[in-house]
């Protein structure tokens, strides 16, 4: 994708692992620029949720991430990066129901297991890789433009 | 005409543009121009904060005179419970209708036992449904209109039952009609409110319904006349009294009231905008997919704390949380019956006429691409701000103020924090600068470049 073109909205976001008070900032600003450029709310609900799920697998299970938003007139693009344990089993991970939530996070409400499938039924296209012991990497894109949905 | 009716008015000639009122608004609905406060349309939701805010009293809310009684031959007041908290433990609703009558009204009715009926009638719907979660509570206009601006995918959360008050008003004005003789619309409705938007949402509904109410008028406008309405009223007994109280709809009053009452298992209560805002974006997050029902109120600690009453906020709180504590000890319910709600329930008595509608904040631009490079721009001017938003400019913050200057309601140099930098920048004759860089907002280079380019 080619950065920085005339109707190309891109942010980067830095989030911080085991930083629970900052948490839901990320996808609150997202959802707070897309308000602002006027996308339906339907599809900003899905980016809220998207954004926000993956904000927190960072803050529960990484070091640091690196969520960047990329908005153009056809689509909404959601990349994050993040840097620490990695997913051993990509497959079981997306599997709704898994987590490897401590009991403490399950206290707080999360480790459900249903964060990564929520991210990918939220978004029409998505892509997920992983390296044990390095890091994570999803890729997610929603459509605006209804024509270009494939 | 304004799209939107709003219950507060700002008297320009009180108005010494000191900026309180800047700062408290949830919404960023003010800005100082000309050093005076001005309100915009469309993203006031009509909280009242600005109106606390106010050391002059230059923000007004606009209620119903007591006058506007003379249009109707029969009058109706009805109180909000809220009312039954401003004075002291031994003063029970029954001589507070008492004393209403002695205001002036033909009759006083009791609105809690239709906040019963509601309650009731919120525990069928919430039983019922199937939708998302959590359901959220429209007791609060506020509420509702913050949901329409800011929250507009929550829209179809809030309960569509219609409010007590509008009930009320519908029966009362079919009843008294046939019982007198009169026409509906002489009978005038008189709400007595603690809050100022409960007057807009008389004068305009937000499911865009018709109100059965004719007006309303400020707690804090009756109170000394109240007062002393009730002080010649003879004392009856207090048990009996308490025997008429409907639980349910006390708990109208105050926060936390409709699920305490209802013994609602699964439910939440917040209070304050700042508060909302908070659960709100977790409702948005499916974070509280597991809660039944939100009771949410704009002000501290529900109705009580209205910016229309009288009574410190904590004492009525109290107040009407003992009188809940005695009535549940006492095993005192006087509501209604709830086999007769479930009955009218499913004649669809309950529901309001109208649908609540999203009123989302008009985008940077209708085309997407356009307000995408708006966007840009705005970020550019942002970040040339001094961001310690200090409100000198007219706008809130410095975030609000980048937004102006791009929708072009603003110009660059209203930031004083610009002007000096401007003149190091250049040695051009500042009057020269000042004319060219106040049209600045419309192109789009740098300042620094368009000097350059002068020099040349």
């Amino acid at each position: 994708m080619m950065m920085s073109e005339e109707n190309e909205l891109s942010h980067h976001f830095e989030i911080t692992g085991g930083d629970f008070s900052n948490a839901g900032r990320t996808s609150t600003s997202i959802k707070e620029i897309l308000q602002e450029i006027g996308i339906d709310s339907s599809i900003i609900v899905r980016a809220a949720i998207a954004s926000y799920e993956a904000e927190m697998n960072v803050v529960m299970y990484a070091h640091r991430g690196l969520l960047t938003l990329n908005v153009t007139p056809k689509k909404l693009h959601l990349k994050l990066e993040d840097e620490g344990a990695g997913i051993e089993n990509v497959d079981l991970a997306m599997k709704e129901g898994f987590s490897t939530a401590t009991d403490e996070m399950r206290e707080m409400g999360f480790g459900a297991g249903m964060g990564l499938p929520n991210i990918k039924k939220n978004a029409d296209k998505f892509k997920i890789s992983s390296i044990p012991g390095k890091g994570t990497s999803i890729d997610i894109t929603i459509c605006l433009d209804k024509t270009e949905e494939k | 005409m304004n799209q939107y009716f709003h219950s507060i008015w700002i008297d320009t000639e009180k108005c010494n543009g000191r900026m309180k009122c800047l700062r408290v608004c949830p919404t960023q609905a003010i800005r100082i121009r000309n050093g005076k406060a001005s309100l915009i349309q469309e993203k006031c939701i009509d909280c009242g904060e600005c109106i606390t805010a106010c050391p002059h009293g230059a923000i007004v809310p606009l209620t119903d005179p007591f006058g506007e009684l003379t249009k109707f031959r029969h009058t109706v007041a009805i109180p909000s419970p809220a009312l039954y908290a401003q004075f002291g433990r031994e003063i029970l609703p029954e001589k507070i209708l008492t004393g209403i009558k002695n205001l002036g009204f033909d009759d006083a009715f009791d609105l809690a036992f239709t906040c019963g009926e509601v309650s009731f009638a919120i525990q069928e719907y919430l039983r019922e449904y199937r939708g998302p979660k959590p359901l959220i509570s429209n007791a609060c206009p506020t509420v509702v209109r913050l949901i329409q601006v800011k929250y507009p995918a929550l829209i179809d959360q809030i309960i569509p039952i219609e409010l007590p008050r509008e009930l009320a008003a519908r029966e009362i004005k079919k009843k008294k009609s046939k019982q007198l003789g009169l026409k509906e619309k002489e009978i005038g409705t008189f709400y007595l409110t603690p809050c100022p938007v409960k007057m807009i949402s008389i004068k305009q509904p937000a499911e865009k319904g018709q109100s059965f109410l004719d007006g309303a008028i400020s707690i804090s406008d009756i109170y000394g006349l109240l007062l002393s309405a009730m002080e010649g009223i003879e004392k009856g007994s207090y048990r009996k009294a308490l025997e008429n109280i409907c639980i349910l709809g006390i708990g109208w009053a105050m926060v936390g009231g409709i699920c305490r009452t209802l013994r609602l298992k699964n439910s939440l209560a917040v209070s304050g905008i700042t508060e909302i805002l908070k659960v709100f974006d977790d409702i948005e997050r499916g974070k509280l997919r597991n809660i039944d029902f939100i009771e949410a109120y704009s002000c501290t600690q529900g109705c009580v704390g209205g910016s229309l009453t009288v009574e410190n906020v904590y004492i009525s709180y109290n107040k009407i949380l003992k009188l809940i504590e005695t009535l549940e000890y006492e095993q005192i319910k006087a509501c209604p019956d709830i086999r007769e709600v479930r009955k009218l329930y499913g004649q669809k008595y309950f529901f309001i006429k109208g649908k609540f509608e999203p009123r989302p904040l008009k985008p940077l631009d209708k085309d997407l691409a356009k307000a995408i490079k708006k966007r840009k721009e705005k970020e550019d001017i942002y970040e040339s701000l001094p961001k310690i938003d200090c409100g000198a400019c007219g706008a809130p913050t410095c975030l609000t103020f980048a937004e102006d200057v791009v929708k072009g309601e603003a110009k660059l140099t209203d930031c004083i924090f610009n002007l000096p930098q401007r003149f190091k920048e250049s040695s051009q004759d500042f009057s020269d600068l000042f004319n060219k860089y106040s049209f600045r907002s419309q192109t789009k280079s740098s300042p620094k470049k368009e000097a350059k380019k002068e020099r040349q």
